[in-house]
């Protein structure tokens, strides 16, 4: 209970401390919101182009093009191979004979077409993956299930620019990761300088409670609060700042979807977001200011 | 309670404060430490307190020799010893109150038991009712009495100070003595650096000179002759 009292006193007074300070403690938020608010700004920006662009699992689509000595009934057995197989949504076959007769209506060279003595066009089963199925991965494993088979003579994938979109949303994906690692550093970098100089004026006080018994952990404690209640803090900033964004947004968002015909409407941070980057921020913050504490109070020893 | 054999001390820049040191100061006694300024009086003073381990020799206080202490036990060893300075150094920001439960706040005492122990060190140096003022709003003497409040208020075996009447008027530095003289009563031992002679003289106590380092007098011990012949 003594501990917790402790604890709970000497994160008081850290708060006591940053209040105490309100402009210097607002402008070290203010960069540590700006820095948190960028991969959050950035992930709500992939969710949103993610949602604006639908479930694309539905425009991929697989051609499997049989060999023209193919008979119809071993195609309507593949066919059923096919439909058995798990990741494949639907399929149905196009005979040769039904593909010739679609070709003879559009393409208007029927006359020509007649002059064939036999039909060039083999059977294509026509291959739907599941939504679930639909990642570039599992596409091109499917693929390969079916080049195997010894009556296709060739696969072709209906959705190149899907799979292109896709990794397009992985980069972006991998580049959040990217600029939310780099920028936490940040964080850690912006609260240890602060702690730093906070430590520098404080000097005095550190050594008085050095010489009259405190130890490192306790001269330390209140600097860890300090450094993650700025994280709590900036994290706040950031949900905010984040948030203000997309409200100034979302009309020009509205009427641009309007413009298709679309009732897209841009998605805001949720409160699952909030709780990941008050933790984010708070660790980072703790992070920073244990690394400065470590490395400046123990230079500081009370002289007589 | 204090023992210092054969110590010497160098500093990083090379200055030697101490060379060769014999002491010993039982426990309940009050002892002056005398001598000019640069003599080594605070040095003697940072190897009580363990600002400063020795060279070479050892330094032991209450039964620790403080030259092989692991440096986690410092904080605890600190606890035992009160240290009062020329200059207060109280906390400019913090009450009173603030200043004087330091010692106590770090040992983890509980809330309770440190507004007890608070205003009874107050009540010691008489400046119960000033809880709430800062340092700034009170006199050099009274800072000088918060000062000691804060040293004795965990109850120290072992009280050092270091020139404590240097800013203070002969009739505050009166008081302080005596004030050093009832904590000494009550079994404190107590080591006071000063240069002010007539003071020591008045008191009548031991007093200890150093000089370039050295012991060059120690009147009133019985026990220095005893350590010197068995060396």
């Amino acid at each position: 209970m003594s501990w917790l009292l402790r604890h709970v006193q000497s994160l008081l007074a850290s708060a006591g401390h940053l209040a105490r300070a309100p402009i210097a403690t607002l402008f070290t938020v203010i960069v540590m919101g700006m820095a948190l608010a960028l991969p959050l700004g950035l992930d709500v920006l992939v969710r949103n182009v993610r949602n604006a662009t639908g479930d694309f699992s539905g425009a991929i689509g697989i051609s499997v093009y049989l060999k023209t000595n193919v008979s119809e009934s071993r195609a309507q057995q593949l066919l059923k191979n096919t439909r058995e197989r798990s990741g494949v949504r639907g399929a149905h076959l196009i005979t040769a004979t039904e593909a010739l007769a679609q070709f003879r209506k559009q393409s208007g060279f029927g006359a020509a077409l007649d002059a064939l003595e036999d039909n060039p066009l083999p059977h294509v089963l026509a291959i739907t993956p599941a939504a679930s199925s639909s990642d570039p991965a599992t596409i091109e494993n499917l693929r390969r299930f079916l080049q195997s088979w010894p009556e296709v003579e060739t696969v072709q994938l209906d959705g190149d620019w899907v799979a292109r979109f896709n990794a397009i949303l992985a980069l972006l994906r991998r580049l959040l990761l990217l600029a939310a690692g780099l920028l936490g550093l940040g964080v850690v970098a912006v609260v240890g300088n602060t702690i730093r100089l906070e430590i520098q004026n404080r000097r005095a006080e550190i050594e008085v409670t050095k010489l009259v018994g405190g130890s490192n952990a306790f001269v330390r404690r209140p600097f860890l609060y300090t450094g993650a209640l700025y994280g709590l803090l900036g994290g706040l900033c950031a949900f905010v700042v984040v948030a203000v964004a997309l409200w100034l947004l979302t009309p020009f968002a509205q009427r641009l979807a309007q413009t298709y015909g679309s009732t897209f409407a841009l998605q805001g941070p949720a409160l699952r977001d909030l709780g990941i980057l008050l933790g984010a921020g708070t660790l980072l913050g703790w992070v920073g200011a244990w690394l400065a504490a470590g490395r400046h109070l123990a230079r500081i020893e009370p002289g007589a | 309670m204090i023992t210092f054999s054969a110590v010497a001390k160098r500093y990083r820049n090379g200055r030697e404060a101490l060379g060769n040191v014999n002491l010993h100061i039982p426990p309940g006694e009050m002892v002056f430490l005398t001598g000019r300024s640069g003599a080594g009086k605070s040095t003697v003073l940072k190897l009580i307190a363990l600002l400063e381990r020795p060279t070479r020799g050892q330094v032991l206080v209450g039964g620790e020799n403080t030259g092989k202490l692991a440096a986690r036990r410092i904080p605890a060893f600190r606890r035992k010893i009160g240290v009062v300075f020329q200059d207060h150094r109280l906390l400019a920001d913090r009450p009173v109150f603030d200043n004087v439960a330091l010692p106590l706040i770090v040992a983890g005492s509980a809330l309770k038991e440190i507004d007890k122990r608070v205003r009874a060190a107050l009540d010691q140096v008489g400046l119960l009712g000033s809880e709430r003022q800062l340092p700034g709003e009170l006199s050099v003497g009274e800072q000088q009495r918060v000062g000691i409040a804060r040293a004795i208020v965990s109850r120290p075996p072992v009280l050092i100070a270091d020139e404590p009447t240097g800013n203070l008027d002969p009739q505050l530095a009166s008081e302080v003595m005596g004030l050093f003289r009832r904590l000494n009563e009550v079994g404190v031992t107590i080591l006071v650096a000063t240069h002010d002679l007539h003071l020591v003289r008045e008191s009548g106590l031991r007093e200890i000179v150093i000089e370039n380092g050295r012991v060059a007098g120690d009147e009133g011990s019985l026990v220095l002759p005893i350590i010197e012949a068995q060396r």
